[in-house]
């Protein structure tokens, strides 16, 4: 559904987007992740042909950005929530969404009925007719979302949904992305909060001006350092840790009286190196499994 | 260009501005005050001395028709400046340009509502005007002063090409005002070259006459043609969203 090659961006002298390579799927949910500054609004508004490319290429649903005659077609199939919701605020909540339905030339009929289902999906159908200022933040990300699905897009752009958002409302939203991807629809997630990718997203990109990782949250944790165990002993000595090393080359340390192990395939390991453990003299007293986290890939990608 | 696009732009921030209090009353007051006010200075002006004499009369009638020209300088300042600035500082810009509607639609469509409103509101207070004027003079002048080819001509020619110069000047002030007032502020400043033809006039440098005030429309259709080209160049996504401060 969308497919980057060697796209770049640059400000005067700022690169701001260098050389990204990408390839989402129809129906993924594909998150963004990056420091302010990375690129990601940039890379966004390039695919939605809001600004232009400096080089690369890129296509939306088969259509190329830049390419004069396929403009207006990217523009047909996506929807844009922007990182700043701007909304009509004068504007009650169902003419901000008919407003919307009318620039996609959706007939009265089909605005009628998407605006109320969408209002009524996000729970504010009954604030139908109040002005969009005098909703709440969340209340006016959620408006912003239905006004950004009013077309029945195929590829759905949400940059930074949750931002400033209590943990409730951000729930909400979360959960109304959830529903999205239930129907099938391509989104593409700009955040910078890594639990709600994980939650979220079958693949995320850590971007920070280059791509520098793209994959699925489980797969960038095990490309850290996989798995983890750590054997807590009532005392390490070198027989012990000669003892498991012997078993293979796994890559050992001691910290205190923790010997921890990064072992690829843990649940047949252990059980080996337990008995290795014991026969060399050492006490066990627990064995814990500690996986690296979304947050530890992004650290070190992000700093290094 | 898609007329449909068009008219749902301009009908969206009609609709904005007319429940914009300030935006609304801003754009009444003014026409008000010229209909109701310049007929009661003909009407008691002078009065000690017999009033105004009837060969005075239709100078200092085209005079105050000048009002108007005034007022259609000065009145798309407010409506345009929040339609363009404010809609830049609520950031309801990005989502709008990320549909398929193009630059020039959206364009059309906000100079539309912007210079729909004070026409409208200018016609009105020139027609309320004319109707006070010709019950106040028809029996010193012994005929109905308008309508007239000076009014015409001011209405029809001069009025719509003015506001659209000052719609225009405020799309390129947009780019580069942060808020609402100052856009309003700098865009007062186009009133002051028509004050200066309307004292110029009144001190008997110009004759504003109808010849004249076609030449003045000549100049200032040049003018917006220029503009035009200008304000399409700055209205650009590209721009907008990378270079407008």
């Amino acid at each position: 559904m969308i497919d980057a090659e060697n796209l770049t961006r640059k400000f005067d002298n700022l690169t701001a987007v260098d050389n990204l390579t990408l390839h989402i799927d129809e129906g993924e949910v594909f998150g963004f992740l990056g420091p302010n500054g990375a690129g990601k609004t940039t890379t966004v508004r390039m695919l939605c042909c809001l600004i232009g490319k400096t080089s690369g290429t890129a296509k939306v649903g088969g259509y190329e950005i830049g390419n004069a005659a396929d403009i207006q077609k990217i523009r047909k199939i996506i929807g844009l929530l922007p990182e700043n919701v701007g909304l009509y605020e004068d504007m009650s909540a169902y003419k901000n969404l008919d407003f919307y339905g009318k620039i996609y030339k959706l007939t009265e009929t089909q605005r009628r009925e998407r605006i109320e289902r969408f209002l009524r999906m996000l729970g504010l159908w009954e604030k139908q007719d109040q002005p969009a200022g005098s909703f709440s933040k969340g209340m006016k990300q959620k408006l912003a979302i239905a006004r950004a699905l009013i077309h029945d897009p195929k590829v759905l752009f949400l940059d930074e949904p949750t931002a400033n958002l209590d943990p409730e409302a951000s729930k909400t939203v979360r959960d109304f992305i959830l529903e999205l991807k239930k129907e099938k629809h391509t989104i593409f997630l700009n955040t910078h909060l890594l639990d709600e990718a994980e939650r979220i997203c079958d693949r995320v990109g850590i971007l920070k001006t280059k791509l520098l990782a793209v994959d699925t949250p489980e797969r960038l944790r095990q490309s850290l350092w996989g798995t983890k165990t750590v054997i807590q002993l009532e005392s390490v000595n070198d027989a012990v840790v000669a003892a498991v090393k012997k078993l293979g080359s796994w890559q050992t340390e001691v910290t205190g009286n923790k010997l921890i192990v990064s072992v690829s395939n843990p649940e047949h390991h252990i059980p080996d190196i337990v008995d290795a453990v014991g026969k060399a003299g050492g006490r066990v007293q627990s064995v814990t499994q500690i996986t690296p986290t979304l947050e530890d890939v992004y650290l070190k990608l992000v700093r290094s | 260009m898609d007329l449909q696009n068009v008219w749902t732009i301009a009908s969206k921030d009609l609709g904005i501005f007319l429940k914009k209090k300030s935006i609304l009353y801003s754009t009444i007051l003014f026409p008000l005050i010229a209909a109701i006010g310049l007929p009661l200075v003909v009407e008691f002006a002078g009065q000690a001395v017999g009033g105004i004499p009837a060969t005075a009369l239709p100078g200092v009638i085209d005079a105050f028709l000048f009002f108007f020209i005034i007022g259609a300088a000065s009145l798309p300042v407010g409506i345009a400046s929040y339609s363009l600035v404010g809609e830049k500082v609520e950031k309801s810009l990005e989502p709008l340009l990320s549909t398929p509607m193009t630059d020039g639609e959206i364009l059309l469509g906000k100079s539309i509502a912007a210079f729909l409103l004070p026409l409208l509101a200018i016609y009105a207070g020139a027609t309320i005007f004319a109707a006070f004027i010709d019950a106040i003079t028809r029996g010193q002048l012994g005929y109905f002063y308008f309508p007239n080819a000076s009014m015409a001509v001011i209405l029809f020619v001069v009025v719509p090409l003015v506001c659209l110069l000052s719609v225009e000047v405020l799309i390129l002030v947009s780019a580069r005002a942060n808020d609402v007032r100052a856009a309003q502020q700098f865009g007062g400043v186009l009133v002051f070259p028509f004050v200066v033809i309307y004292v110029a006039g009144e001190i008997g440098i110009i004759n504003l006459n109808t010849t004249n005030l076609l030449l003045i429309s000549a100049a200032i259709l040049a003018i917006d043609i220029l503009l035009f080209f200008l304000s399409r160049g700055t209205f650009q996504r590209e721009e907008i969203l990378t270079k407008w401060k």
